[in-house]
């Protein structure tokens, strides 16, 4: 009881802090903070399929790019795109491309589900690089951010940093309680059935195909709004939005903070961002320039993460306190 | 098109696939065997490449490099082995996905550090240099059937030494049994390590004989690992003949998505869209298969 | 015994590539009526169980759910029409609670599981067909340990109460008693009489003691098929089933 009313606290204490900082940090922290909150985003989406139904999917980058895409192909040449008509069908067309292919994956398991979804990511990832649709292996620039009128009024604008900030916070704190909201459903608790022992469920009657699907589908979407949000932070997309260095990425946040936590991912996309943007800017040393070659370093990282980080930071701070606990009791 | 043009592609269409065959049957027995998947597989063909290119100059000759930069490979798979992947035997898959795919990370950098990010070329051996007259206009190179003959004698090597030999023996009780081949005091451990320096040498080995016609480029391993997930699936995984099926239908489809060509409704397919080709097979086969042609049902 | 079969196989048939697990075997089982199949180890009575609720499909043969042809159907599909089965080897959620385990088997015969937004614990009908399903095996009180928790019996007794909260017409029930202390034994034997009034019940079991007291009707299998069936004195007076499983048995 106690240790939830201190995460409450701690939760409303971090929304506050992000709620202010514009207010204190200049541009490059807001629109870092913008980047990692849209990283949460992404991470928490990954989340509810890695983490709470067991899904491992290699393939998450292609949602969040579909939807970065769809905003590219519906803002018009010279001209804002509608923010109010256009977020939902970026969305919708993450949903969609998750339905498509959910359809065909969700029928895999293991590392047959690992290997197809990254299959299909990189189908996608060929099909923008290869192709002239949306500028080829470039990406492309959307000149002019979309327009959040509603009538004459103009509650945000999508060209203002600090509004863009404030839009990622918003998506951020509803995606979260969106997720919380669909985990405790009966929804919720036939996908937690399904990673603990997926054949039981079978023989409970449930047709698991179905959940994993919607599950699939839901994901997907709301790995959309970030994609959406990127797109309209950078103004541009390209086919690395869609790539695979962004789904292991992703993993790997979601590994970092704790899988089936949803706090432990969105933690886990600020300590990425914050060890990416570090290692980019090392110095040279003994003629290997480490600011340039920074993912020779990631990648030792990953491979000692991977290794000593069985169940992620938040599992380690547990870890932590039931020592203490122990000692002190 | 016609006959000769048919046969050109039809050739190229399966050395392609014997290729592929070389690199994916490495990764299907390393999971068949020791159940880890290991996604940077495809770091090894493109080791293996630079490793032809790079000794070819320093050497001289393509024909001293090639044993050299075999050489290297399994001692390379000898130690990551010891380093790490047997660390891995016990985890779950993402934790393999994870840190195969941090050394792939780290494998690309390494190679950009060393050799930087050029494409270089890699001349055919002079003694394979020739080319086959099939018509006034069209020949075949020597090199790439060279290529073909290459593959064919690995595998029939590698299901001989699988089937009739006391390795092979040990290898097949240990998929089947880990315990069972502890108890008869075989040294699982070694056979483990065996078999993964030999399953990412088969990569290794793919990138360095398709290095002359290919050109050695960075990323180039990355492209060749998802192709051979795709083989996987369709051909199953742990199978080696399933690999094998697979190589060659998804060789024979994309070398003739890339040629012929289709229009529906003014809507060009093919060529425009190749890429993409391998991918529908796939998902064609997960309706009718989902664990592969030659795959145990899940 | 007027009454018509629920469950009815046709010389319902198994192989294992050359291996012939279960052959030709023809089973009724009736609402009301407790039918056990004994047999030895690698008779072929969890293959059958495994065949009937739809978790194996049959190489040849049919089976038939009050009356209609219900061959090959896949396992969710036959709990649905109101097949419940058990598992011999405890098949249930480990980490989640007793209590979650028994909800999530009765929130399966929900209309809509496919409800996103409402918290699933706000569906009472739900929450007492686990509680009360708890309490028939004689969990109540220890629905809010997680299973991995539990003691091995009370695994085993979880399992059986995941079934009921399904709320099945026919139970298939493989080994309920293997691995339960003799307390919890006598009272899954006494809920098992219970159940055999309105239920169908097919039982895999070993413990004689349990299946005589039970059993309405009994088949011995033996390598697959079925050596005899009858009532449970013409079992125990046969001497083919003496011979071949009872005799043997005492002998241990």
């Amino acid at each position: 009881m106690n240790a939830h009313r201190i995460a409450i606290a701690a939760f409303l204490v971090v929304v506050v802090a992000l709620a202010v900082l514009p207010l204190a940090a200049d541009k490059f922290y807001v629109q870092l903070f913008a980047k990692i909150m849209i990283m949460a985003i992404l991470a928490m989406s990954l989340d509810l399929l890695l983490g709470y139904t067991g899904l491992v999917s290699f393939g998450h980058a292609a949602f969040y790019g579909a939807a970065g895409y769809a905003l590219a192909l519906l803002t018009p040449q010279y001209q804002a795109a509608n923010f109010w008509t256009s977020f939902p069908l970026a969305v919708a067309a993450s949903a969609l491309l998750a339905l498509v292919i959910g359809f065909f994956v969700v029928r895999t398991r293991g590392v047959y589900f690992i290997m197809v979804t990254l299959a299909f990511a990189q189908m996608l990832f060929f099909l923008f690089f290869d192709t002239k649709i949306a500028g080829g292996s470039d990406g492309i620039y959307i000149d002019v951010r979309p327009v959040a009128k509603i009538g004459d009024w103009q509650p945000f604008r999508l060209d203002d940093f600090t509004h863009v900030y404030y839009l990622a916070l918003v998506l951020l704190v509803l995606t979260y309680a969106l997720l919380r909201l669909i985990l405790r459903s009966p929804f919720g608790r036939v996908l937690a059935g399904i990673r603990v022992n997926e054949q039981r469920m079978l023989s409970l009657g449930y047709q698991t195909f179905r959940y994993k699907l919607a599950c699939f589908v839901i994901s997907g979407a709301l790995a959309g709004i970030a994609g959406y949000l990127s797109a309209v932070q950078f103004g541009v997309v390209n086919p690395e939005m869609l790539g695979w260095h962004l789904s292991a990425a992703v993993m790997m946040m979601v590994i970092l903070g704790g899988m089936g936590t949803l706090v432990g991912p969105a933690i886990g996309a600020a300590i990425w961002m914050l060890l990416e943007l570090g290692l980019q800017s090392l110095p040279s040393a003994g003629g290997v320039d480490f600011g340039k070659h920074w993912q020779l370093l990631m990648g030792g990282f990953i491979v000692l993460a991977a290794l000593l980080l069985p169940n992620g930071l938040v599992s380690m701070i547990a870890v932590l306190r039931n020592r203490k606990g122990g000692i002190g009791g | 098109m016609d006959f000769f043009t048919f046969l050109i592609q039809v050739l190229n269409g399966v050395q392609y696939g014997l290729l592929l065959f070389l690199v994916s049957s490495g990764l299907t027995l390393v999971f068949g065997i020791m159940g880890v998947i290991n996604v940077a597989h495809g770091s090894f063909y493109m080791i293996g490449a630079y490793f032809a290119w790079s000794l070819s100059e320093k050497l001289g000759s393509f024909w001293v490099a090639l044993p050299a930069a075999i050489a290297l490979t399994v001692a390379i798979g000898l130690a990551l082995e010891w380093l790490l992947i047997k660390r891995l035997y016990k985890r779950d898959h993402l934790y393999q996905v994870l840190l195969t795919y941090g050394l792939i990370l780290v494998f690309e950098e390494t190679r950009s550090i060393l050799w930087g990010d050029d494409v270089h070329g890699v001349s055919i051996p002079a003694i394979l240099s020739a080319s086959i007259p099939l018509t006034e206009n069209l020949s075949y190179p020597v090199y790439r059937l060279w290529i073909s003959a290459v593959c064919l004698l690995v595998a029939g090597l590698m299901v001989w030494v699988i089937q009739k030999t006391r390795l092979g023996m040990t290898i097949r009780a240990g998929a089947a049994n880990r315990e069972m081949v502890q108890s008869l005091g075989l040294n699982i451990e070694l056979v483990y390590r065996v078999v993964f320096a030999a399953g990412i040498t088969l990569a290794g080995l793919a990138g360095m004989i398709a290095a002359p016609v290919s050109a050695v480029f960075p990323g180039m391993g990355n492209q060749v690992l998802i192709v051979c997930f795709v083989v996987i699936v369709i051909g199953g995984m742990g199978s080696v003949k399933g690999a094998m099926v697979a190589s060659l239908l998804i060789g024979l489809v994309d070398t003739f998505g890339k040629v012929l060509h289709l229009e529906i409704g003014g809507l060009k397919l093919l060529p425009e869209l190749s890429s993409m080709t391998v991918y529908l097979l796939m998902a064609v086969i997960l309706l009718w298969r989902p664990e592969g042609i030659y795959g145990r049902r899940l | 015994m007027a009454e018509a079969a629920v469950l009815r196989t046709r010389e319902l048939t198994r192989r294992f590539g050359g291996l012939v697990a279960v052959k030709d075997v023809s089973v009724e089982c009736r609402t009301g009526e407790v039918h056990a199949v004994i047999g030895p180890n690698g008779a072929g009575k969890t293959t059958l169980i495994n065949m009937l609720s739809g978790d194996l499909h049959p190489s040849s043969g049919s089976i038939f759910l009050e009356g209609s042809d219900v061959t090959g159907l896949p396992s969710h599909r036959i709990s649905r029409l109101g097949v419940g089965r058990s598992y011999q080897k405890t098949n249930v959620f480990l980490p989640l609670t007793a209590f979650e385990n028994c909800r999530l088997a009765a929130q399966s015969r929900l209309a809509g599981s496919m409800r996103f937004f409402r918290p699933a614990l706000a569906d009472r009908e739900v929450n007492a067909a686990a509680e009360r399903a708890l309490a028939a095996v004689g969990l109540d009180g220890r629905g809010s340990v997680p299973v991995a928790e539990l003691s091995h019996g009370e695994q085993r007794q979880v399992e059986i109460a995941m079934v009921l909260a399904t709320r099945p017409r026919v139970l298939l029930l493989d080994e309920p008693l293997a691995g339960m202390g003799s307390e919890e034994s006598v009272r899954i034997v006494a809920l098992l009489r219970k159940l055999a009034a309105d239920h169908a019940v097919l039982l895999v079991e070993h413990d004689m003691d349990a299946v005589f007291a039970v059993a309405d009707v009994l088949t011995v299998m033996v390598n697959g098929m079925v050596l005899e069936s009858g009532a449970p004195a013409q079992i125990r007076s046969s001497p083919a089933v003496q011979e071949a499983y009872l005799g043997s048995e005492d002998a241990v």
